[in-house]
């Protein structure tokens, strides 16, 4: 395999100001540097800016010195928050804007996949704008004329060619984007989150088509996305992106997990401390806890071993009918199962103001890995408090079966079975 | 080892922070002949949707304007016309005029018209300017049918007026080169400038206003005191349009010494605008 694209010293520096500079000064600065041939010196400001105090300057560098190869026939999931630098990263690689310093070089054509349906007119027809919007996107007429069949039956909007695309819903809008774009045959094509929109059924399609592209054909796809899912579906490989650097380049699985461990430093946050609550208020947790059930403090546990939950609050008075209620999610922020004494008991009398809530869970049926809790307190169905990524559960591999062997899948449910064979 | 391995390695695209001074890839343009069409086709068939007269308001609007300065600089004001019938020269002014005006204020504004799909996708920017400079042509020649009309009517109608076949008449993609060249040129200009200072905008709109008065549209430059002539004479616009008018009409003989200062100011215009708009290019989405 051959290297696809290879990025060497990518920088991307923005200026928060609204025009130049943000001064005729310092335009006027950079502009006489330019024609001593100097370096800019409003370059330098940025830098040293970084280093030290942030917030002096009004230069900020959205990309730093970014470097890496793509091998040709890979699906890259660049991941990283809002503000990494992901989007200029790909708005640098579709030429929208260039490099302040730095160089990307590639093989074969690059298309961009920054928005579906760019382009589009809404006084003209789907069909006059698959034409339009398949040229925008670096198409001839004559390759597009070739694959229109291919396009209308992947749009699935045969019936509204002929009619203005003022007049489809946003969805057909979408469709008939995506169809145009996926049909697209560029060496390396680059996707920014194109996938959030549609529906299910669409989006499965639209993923299948991405694979397809990469696997059968053997082009190189760099894909954006917050969805760790779609990043785990479609991609071979993964980048993560952290306040305009790269933090790691490797495999998807470890990618996501690292990815999600930065992800969940508010699980870290003293409890006590998080703002980001929901709920009325008047009660709030305070710590959660894990103790074996001799009352030994915990940090992780074992896959079929007794343990409880504590989860310690604070209340402004002494409440009645409470509900606690803990929702245990896998990292990747699927809801594995519901533990509350709504449900399997009833709800507490009456709550002192100050105390724990216990929950012992017996043979813990769950596989090794790292599970998230959300945790809520309601009185009367009423949410008093409620905290996303309270905690983290760590489960480390145990004899849950009593045989001393486990099935490898991460973050699962283990279910007690008996299997026999009749006649 | 593996050093000369990059070292060998050829790459299609390279994307470094600098363009060339005038790296206009002009055979990337030409590969994307078929986008440029099709903003053609686009403009033309998406402007007039829902209307009922369509492309006929092109004639609509310049009958009009002909009209009223009919009435008022000729009739009532009585600028003379330079020896032709007051609704042709009035008429082939405003002709070649139109085509200069649109272009040149829709070419200006490139780019904070089209930022949203230039902030998405990449496609050699020249594209747009050409396509404009392209779909006002379609318009230009609905206009000069009419003219054509005109110039038929006031030939059979008019004793004063005789239309001429004469070989000068070969000449006339001429003065349309030479607009469409200045537009583009003074376009592409502006509309880089106006990426980070708007007020250009501003001042680009009345100031076409104005330069219109300067430009032999509604005044000839041969019906003028001899000191202002020498002054208006240095307006490479007011030279097309007496240009056109001359290989049209035949009312007086090409001032050569006009046509190639226009063309001379053409391609020092075009080469600025060109660096500039190449220059704009690739930042522009920074700052617009």
């Amino acid at each position: 395999m051959s290297v696809a694209i290879k990025i060497e010293n990518l920088s991307k520096q923005y200026n928060l100001g609204t025009i130049g500079t943000g001064t005729v000064g310092n335009d006027l600065n950079r502009f006489i540097a330019k024609v001593r041939g100097k370096e800019d010196p409003n370059l330098k400001i940025g830098e040293t800016n970084d280093r030290t105090t942030k917030g002096d300057s009004s230069l900020v560098w959205a990309l730093k010195d970014i470097n890496f190869e793509v091998q040709q026939g890979e699906i890259l999931g660049i991941i990283g928050k809002n503000g990494a630098g992901k989007s200029t990263l790909l708005k640098i690689l579709s030429k929208v804007t260039g490099p302040t310093t730095g160089s990307i070089k590639a093989k074969g054509r690059i298309a961009s996949l920054l928005e579906v349906g760019t382009g589009f007119h809404p006084e003209l027809t789907g069909r006059e704008n698959i034409f339009l919007n398949g040229a925008i996107l670096g198409m001839t007429k004559l390759e597009i004329k070739s694959k229109l069949d291919e396009i209308v039956d992947f749009s699935g909007v045969e019936r509204y060619l002929d009619t203005p695309v003022k007049r489809y819903s946003s969805g057909m809008m979408v469709r008939l984007g995506f169809a145009v774009a996926a049909h697209l045959e560029p060496e390396i094509l680059v996707v920014d989150e194109v996938l959030a929109v549609g529906d299910a059924e669409f989006q499965k399609k639209a993923i299948g088509k991405m694979q397809d592209i990469s696997t059968n054909q053997g082009r190189t796809v760099l894909f954006v996305s917050h969805n760790m899912g779609s990043i785990q579906a479609l991609c071979n490989k993964s980048l993560i992106m952290k306040n305009g650097q790269t933090t790691f380049h490797g495999t998807v699985e470890k990618g996501i997990n690292l990815y999600l461990k930065d992800n969940i430093g508010n699980a870290n946050l003293n409890l006590v401390d998080r703002k980001d609550r929901k709920g009325k208020g008047g009660f709030v947790f305070t710590e959660i806890k894990i103790y074996d059930l001799n009352g030994n403090e915990l940090k992780s546990i074992m896959s079929g071993m007794d343990f409880e939950f504590r989860l310690h609050y604070k209340s402004s008075e002494r409440l009645k009918n409470i509900v606690a209620r803990i929702e245990l999610t896998n990292s990747k922020g699927n809801i594995i199962t519901v533990l509350n004494n709504y449900h399997c008991a009833n709800p507490f009398q009456e709550i002192n103001q100050i105390g724990y809530i216990s929950c012992e869970i017996k043979k813990t049926p769950l596989n090794e890995g790292e599970f998230i809790l959300n945790v809520s307190c309601l009185q009367n169905l009423v949410l008093l408090d409620h905290v996303d990524n309270a905690y983290q559960l760590i489960v480390n591999e145990g004899d849950f079966f009593g045989t001393g062997k486990l099935p490898t899948i991460k973050e699962g449910v283990l279910i007690n079975q008996k299997w026999g064979i009749y006649d | 080892m593996k050093v000369n391995l990059a070292e060998k390695e050829e790459w299609d695209i390279e994307i470094e922070p600098k363009n060339g001074l005038l790296s206009l890839n002009l055979k990337e343009v030409w590969r994307y002949k078929d986008l440029l069409m099709l903003f053609v086709r686009r403009d033309f068939v998406a402007e007039y949707k829902q209307t009922l007269l369509g492309p006929i308001w092109y004639l609509i609007q310049p009958t009009f304007t002909a009209f009223t300065y009919l009435f008022i600089l000729n009739k009532m004001g009585g600028l003379p016309t330079d020896g032709l019938p007051p609704m042709l020269f009035y008429l082939s002014g405003l002709t070649v005029w139109g085509y200069f005006s649109s272009s040149l204020t829709k070419v200006s504004d490139t780019f904070i018209a089209n930022s949203n799909i230039f902030g998405k996708v990449y496609f050699p920017r020249l594209i747009v300017p050409l396509s404009i400079i392209t779909s006002n042509l379609i318009k230009l020649a609905l206009q000069f049918s009419l003219l054509v009309f005109f110039i038929g009517y006031f030939h059979f109608t008019d004793a004063s007026f005789t239309f001429h076949f004469h070989k000068e008449l070969l000449l006339l993609p001429l003065p349309i080169i030479l607009m469409a060249g200045i537009s583009l040129g003074m376009g592409l200009f502006i509309s880089s400038m106006t990426t980070k200072y708007r007020d250009l905008k501003f001042a680009l709109t009345f100031g076409v206003q104005l330069l219109m008065y300067g430009s032999a549209v509604i005044i000839s430059l041969n019906t003028i005191p001899e000191r202002f002539k020498e002054i208006l004479k240095w307006n490479p616009i007011a030279n097309v349009v007496e240009l056109f008018r001359a290989i049209l009409l035949g009312n007086h003989s090409i001032d050569w010494f006009g046509v190639i200062y226009s063309f001379v100011f053409l391609v020092i215009l075009l080469f600025i605008g060109a660096i500039i708009f190449n220059k704009t290019e690739k930042t522009f989405m920074d700052t617009v």
